[in-house]
């Protein structure tokens, strides 16, 4: 027997299609009050000076940190992409070999590390020996990130099709030309989106900076022109997302306006890089890019 | 390498017709068994390519005529789980020799595949000129003239002169493929293997590299896989019809089309299957 | 065939395993080797990596692991006075599971809805500018949203929820004694905000993985749309879903910052969701920075409870999530 229960029918629908609006609007209210809070707050402190002062000058500015976190993500990516290159192109290429499927899962789990144990580990190995650095810094973040670019590398390079390997082969090239020079290349806009992916993620981490980098109120004391000698990496720094950190729980309003200030920064200078990555991939290789 | 034992390759020979009078042959193939894991493609096909002539191996889908021509330059053994035995006579020596390096074997035999495959995210000149470059051209001017004669070569010049920055997937279907054939022309191969060049075009761009081959058929040894009958019959020179991985006929091509001698070649030609 | 043929005749073939494109053998030149080569010890430093971050770790938390045995993990007595300094850690995982539970009961359902909304009513134009905004919410650092929680959201908690709660269910009921902003509350809340994304993306890929003749049949048999969700739609991307949660669970145990500003930092086991508690993220980023000795190695042993912890989980999520294809984007 039929029952008419259109009614009751259309009514749950709506009901059921209500809540999922609801649901869609609550998810954007964390969005609006974040950003409006961000821009309100952070918006005063950023001047000029803002970008080259020391923290403890007048006016303040965040100059160090930010060069610190410029250093530390130097370091990060000498580390992690070359690295992250030969793995991502070990899994793609000989995906088959004995020590890939290892290789994979170690990455995953690599990846599942919580980033303030990273910070603990580096702390151990690294700064028990030789004291806080930018150095260490970079190290505990190239870990965060070599899983990361590793495996976006390796769909990358999967993502191109076969045919484009067996064209250089048939071109008489040796298997590591046309893997470093021609299959790598046509993959070059993906794992280009995926460097910047996971400089944005790793840009914004402070956990792990905490007992690595530590922090400092101070430019380094070795210019950075000595960098080519490593002195500015030896030298604990401070870095955005470390700063911010510090001085959010300042009683001094002035100094948790810089930390909004630094924040307003961290979140438009993270920003930049994934939108302008998007666009300059779109721009510079067409829709068929990434 | 040389050309001196030319003789001793066509010695190996027991099977195939003789070449046309005026072409020596330089590659030949001799009791090739193919295929991958447990599947066998090829069992035992031998053939004897004529010189500077277009060699059109035919047969209905599934048959191997690709897994040949990939064993041609060894580009089969790429595949995974791929195997084969047999030799294959390049100037008197046998490429399939596991200590000779299957690179060298490929920079004397271009290939040219089933779909267009320029390189993604490369320009039309550096498509090109990028098998040069990895061989070791340094000097632009060089490059720039190989890239323009081998473009010329495959009567793409004219159409892409001015817009040689552009990315190669801007090109059409047809132009890509020629693209490709000029690619293929640049590492200056002696022998071109063409795995179907024509089965993703449109007439128009079929046109336009059937009478490419023509051209080229003067300077270069070609081999087209085709499973198009009419393709064959216009531009080959030598037809060989394989029918489930077993070489069932060859010859002229005249002589394939008008006077098949096996019934299988016979019903293939008329289209009775395949 | 003759027998001069058959003497001529030699293998090819690649000595692999399973198939796939063959390790080089020994027709490959030098070069093709040594590059292999290097691409296999490339491949081996994560490996490395992870054995030398057991060992380092392991050695570490070695004096904890001996003074308290098993004890360790169901003690909540963490007392750092010299002389009698006794280390449990029950009451930070016990923090870490319910902060990360409560987020999860609060980002899933939304989580699941949005991206359910996003795929099967929103217009294509809205569903890509809510995907971008969803992007953005998962860019935002922890850091930022521990500051924002410090100054926003806890202060809205004491002044709104708090209230809410305690007018409606009492101020005795268990769950919702005491009137801390900072709290397992604000901690939860904040981790579900962050977690969101993540459930939202992987959901709706697992949504977009449904193939549409379902969506077909069901509205064929004259389905409302909601009735088309719960038939056609759910049942298929269940098990996605269920592998978004449960990533989206080991997220939210193993994050820091956020949670350490506003959790409260307690060193006591809190039933209440308005009242301080702690996270083993959470204290080790507090504490490990000025710990010595037997404390460091706690605090150690601690950092090896959460790895463990989040190592499950994840192993969990990932056997879910792995059953579907294009998932793997949002995993990195």
């Amino acid at each position: 027997m039929i029952v008419n229960n259109a009614a009751s029918r259309r009514w749950k629908n709506r009901l059921a299609l209500c809540v999922m609006v609801a649901m869609v609007l609550a998810s954007l209210v964390p969005l609006v009050s974040l950003s409006w809070t961000l821009v309100s707050k952070g918006i005063g402190a950023v001047n000029w000076q803002f970008f080259y002062h020391l923290p403890l000058a007048t006016p303040r500015g965040v100059g160090n940190a930010i060069l610190g976190s410029a250093l530390v993500l130097l370091v990060a990516t000498l580390v992690a992409v070359p690295v992250g290159l030969l793995v991502g192109l070990y899994l793609a290429h000989f995906a088959q070999d004995r020590m890939a499927g290892p290789t994979r899962s170690l990455l995953d789990v690599m990846s599942g590390i919580p980033a303030i144990v990273v910070g603990m580990f580096i702390y151990s190995v690294v700064v028990q020996h030789f004291g806080f650095s930018a150095l260490a810094g970079g190290l505990s973040l190239s870990m965060i990130m070599l899983p990361i670019f590793a495996r976006t590398t390796e769909e990358a390079i999967k993502a191109i099709p076969p045919t484009v390997n067996e064209a250089g082969l048939a071109l008489g090239l040796p298997r590591r030309r046309v893997i470093m020079r021609i299959v790598l290349r046509s993959a070059m806009p993906a794992v280009l989106t995926g460097f910047f992916l996971a400089v944005a993620r790793v840009g914004g981490e402070a956990a792990p900076l905490l007992f690595t980098a530590f922090g400092s109120n101070s430019w380094p004391s070795h210019s950075v022109k000595d960098i080519v000698t490593f002195k500015p990496l030896t030298e604990q720094v401070a870095s955005l997302p470390q700063i911010i950190y510090e001085y959010a729980k300042d009683p001094r309003p002035e100094v948790v306006s810089l930390a909004w200030g630094a924040s307003l920064l961290l979140v438009g200078m993270i920003l930049t890089i994934r939108l302008g990555t998007n666009m300059y991939i779109r721009y510079r290789y067409g829709k068929g890019g990434a | 390498m040389s050309t001196v034992s030319n003789n001793f390759a066509g010695s190996l020979v027991n099977r195939s017709a003789a070449a046309p009078s005026g072409a020596v042959s330089r590659l030949s193939a001799t009791n090739i068994v193919a295929g991958f894991g447990e599947h066998t493609v090829l069992k035992g096909v031998s053939l004897t390519i004529s010189s500077q002539a277009v060699t059109a191996i035919m047969g209905p889908s599934g048959c191997g005529k690709s897994t040949f021509i990939r064993c041609l330059n060894r580009l089969h053994e790429e595949i995974p789980r791929a195997w084969m035995k047999g030799t294959v006579m390049l100037d008197g020596q046998d490429i399939c020799d596991p200590q000779i390096d299957p690179v060298a074997v490929r920079r004397k035999i271009g290939m040219v595949f089933q779909r267009p495959n320029p390189f993604p995210t490369f320009s039309i000149y550096d498509n090109v000129a990028v098998g040069l470059r990895l061989n070791g051209m340094k000097r632009r001017a060089d490059l720039d003239e190989r890239v323009e004669k081998s473009l010329r070569h495959a009567a793409l010049w004219d159409e892409v002169q001015d817009r040689l920055d552009r990315p190669g997937t801007s090109l059409s279907g047809g132009q890509q493929q020629r693209l490709c054939i000029a690619r293929a022309l640049a590492v200056d191969p002696e022998i071109l293997l063409l795995d179907e060049p024509c089965s993703a075009l449109d007439p128009v761009g079929t046109e336009r590299i059937e009478e490419l081959l023509i051209q080229l058929k003067k300077e270069y040894t070609i081999v087209m896989v085709t499973h198009n009958i009419q393709q064959a019959g216009r531009i080959a020179d030598r037809t060989v019809f394989l029918l489930m991985g077993e070489l069932i006929e060859q010859g002229a091509t005249a002589d394939i089309f008008t006077s098949p001698k096996d019934p299988r070649t016979e019903a293939f030609i008329s289209g009775r299957f395949g | 065939m003759t027998a001069a043929a058959l003497s001529q005749t030699r293998t090819i073939e690649r000595k692999t395993a399973r198939g796939g494109p063959p390790a080089p053998g020994p027709r490959q030149n030098t070069g093709d080797r040594l590059f292999f080569i290097l691409l296999r010890s490339a491949a081996l430093l994560p490996v490395l990596l992870i054995l030398v971050f057991l060992t380092v770790l392991g050695w570490g938390a070695w004096p904890s692991i001996k003074t308290f045995g098993w004890a360790f993990l169901w003690s909540a007595n963490w007392d750092p006075t010299d002389g009698r300094e006794d280390y449990g850690a029950l009451a930070f995982i016990l923090g870490t599971l319910f902060s990360s539970l409560f987020a999860l009961a609060i980002a899933a359902p939304v989580g699941i809805g949005v991206a359910t909304f996003l795929n099967e009513v929103f217009t294509p134009r809205l569903r890509g500018l809510m995907a971008f905004l969803i992007e953005i919410l998962a860019t935002i650092p922890s850091i930022v949203y521990g500051v924002w929680a410090f100054f926003v959201m806890v202060p809205w908690v004491e002044a709104t929820v708090i209230p809410a709660a305690h007018w409606i269910f009492g101020p005795k009921f268990f769950l919702f004694r005491g009137t801390n902003g900072f709290s397992l509350f604000s901690g939860g809340l904040v981790l579900a905000v962050m977690i969101l994304p993540v459930i939202v993306s992987i959901s709706l890929d697992s949504i977009r993985a449904v193939p549409c003749t379902y969506r077909e049949a069901a509205l064929g048999l004259g389905a409302t749309r909601w009735e088309m969700i719960r038939l056609a739609v759910w049942p298929p991307a269940r098990s996605g879903m269920l592998g978004a949660c449960i990533l989206a669970l080991g997220r939210a145990m193993g994050e820091t910052m956020a949670i350490t500003m506003v959790i409260g930092n307690a060193q006591s086991i809190q039933w209440s969701l308005f009242g301080p508690a702690n996270s083993i993220a959470s204290a080790i980023a507090l504490q490990f920075g000025e710990a010595t000795g037997l404390m460091q190695a706690a605090l150690i042993e601690l950092a090896l409870v959460l790895f463990v912890m989040t190592l499950l989980v994840n192993l969990a999520a990932r056997a879910l999530v792995s059953r579907l294809a294009g998932a793997k984007g949002v995993l990195a």
